[in-house]
């Protein structure tokens, strides 16, 4: 049924969003400089907005209420990637899943900016300008410190080669694939997958960092249908700390 | 009996709490106003950013704004179904930022390319020698440039 396929999407959009926004503000007063610090504490906040258009618009199809939603799975429920779930390391990794993130994010924001369930494609419309300053953002810094002292590209170099395989798995394909690109939904995760590469190809390129070969690595898969990394659990227990002690609490 | 023009002049009171210049339909986030023939009134909304923690606050400033103007029936829906952008912003809107010491979004035409969201004049010195430090600033809406004519810092409500 198409309105299941289409739930089982916005779920992942709306988790993946959540949890990296969790992730960011782990960086707000722990930033390597100021500008840093406001940059990934910004992007959690846009992150936690977006997650909460689509939750909203999975209510209206009758999920549960956003905050009930956010708050109240266990880690199995969660259909996000593992990409965004892991720890947020030295900033370099930070950077590179955030380089790697954002531009997977905004093409799949353009291809539902133009997707026939009108609801959906305004939302990412509207989202899709927001994302572009991640974009931006992201593909600043990497051309900077892609490009700068043998310690950042090594660095760099490294938290690339250990992402990668987690990033792939953004585009794991759902089980609803086919039917989604049937109903005009959006272009599928395999079209998303090589716009993908083409762009971040296209900046990686103006650095002294190395794609490796694509062909040769095992994308890391299973977090679309529940299978997480042990760091999933407590990032859900932080969050939700003030929420189960009290759920009519406001902070 | 109201009209949606007063409604609309009610909402002037409403000021955007992290730019308090700015009134609510100078910002461009008042989508629609209805009066029914029964006098009920729906005031559509759209935030400007989809995270700004402000919007909650707007809400709750219009619904407070028509009850003391005794408007008893009334709803104020938040959706995108006219998702804001920064050409939304009105001309006195403009003014009131430059007055304010923030650079209004340059206005644009078709699809936002890369020049404009690093564009900037400088409120204090107008100079357009400036550029982007980051695309962040104090609030989602901001983002910080520097000008290479005066030296100082400014920031710029964002183009989107």
């Amino acid at each position: 049924m198409l309105e299941n396929a289409i739930k089982d999407l916005l779920y992942k959009i709306a988790d993946d969003q959540l949890i990296l926004g969790h992730r960011n503000s782990e960086w707000t007063g722990f930033g390597p400089m100021l500008e840093e610090d406001i940059a990934f504490s910004s992007m959690a906040q846009d992150k936690l907005g977006h997650s909460l258009a689509f939750y909203t618009l999975l209510h209206q199809m009758g999920e549960g209420d956003p905050d009930t939603v956010a708050f109240m799975r266990n880690a199995d429920q969660f259909h996000n990637s593992q990409l965004v779930e892991l720890p947020i390391g030295e900033y370099d990794f930070s950077l590179i899943r955030h380089f790697l993130y954002d531009n997977a994010e905004i093409l799949r924001f353009e291809s539902l900016s133009q997707s026939t369930n009108e609801e959906i494609a305004k939302i990412a419309t509207k989202l899709k300008g927001e994302v572009r300053y991640h974009v931006l953002h992201a593909n600043t810094l990497v051309k900077q410190l892609g490009s700068a002292t043998q310690e950042s590209i090594s660095r760099l170099q490294q938290s690339l080669e250990y992402a990668l395989p987690f990033a792939l798995g953004i585009f794991e394909p759902s089980k609803h694939e086919q039917e989604l690109i049937d109903a005009g939904i959006y272009s599928g995760e395999a079209a998303l997958q090589n716009q993908w590469l083409e762009r971040i190809s296209a900046v990686l390129e103006k650095t002294h960092l190395k794609l490796p070969e694509i062909a040769n690595l095992q994308p890391v898969y299973g977090g679309r249908y529940g299978q997480h990394t042990e760091h999933l659990q407590p990032l859900l227990d932080e969050m939700a700390e003030v929420f189960k002690i009290d759920p009519t609490a406001e902070w | 009996m109201l009209t949606p023009e007063h409604i609309r002049d009610f909402l002037d009171e409403v000021k955007d709490p992290e730019i308090p210049v700015l009134s609510l339909n100078d910002l461009g986030v008042i989508t629609g106003i209805e009066v029914a023939e029964d006098g009920f009134v729906t005031v559509r909304m759209t935030p400007t950013f989809a995270g700004c923690p402000a919007m909650e606050y707007m809400r709750a400033e219009v619904e407070q704004s028509l009850k003391r103007h005794g408007v008893q029936a009334f709803t104020v829906q938040m959706s995108f179904s006219e998702p804001w952008n920064s050409n939304k912003i009105s001309e006195k809107g403009r003014k009131a930022l430059k007055e304010f010491g923030l650079a209004p979004p340059q206005p644009y035409q078709g699809i936002l390319v890369l020049d404009i969201l690093e564009y900037a004049e400088c409120p204090n010195c107008h100079s357009t020698n400036t550029e982007m430090r980051t695309p962040f600033g104090p609030t989602l809406c901001r983002s910080m440039h520097f000008c290479l004519n005066c030296r100082q810092l400014f920031e710029q409500f964002k183009p989107l």
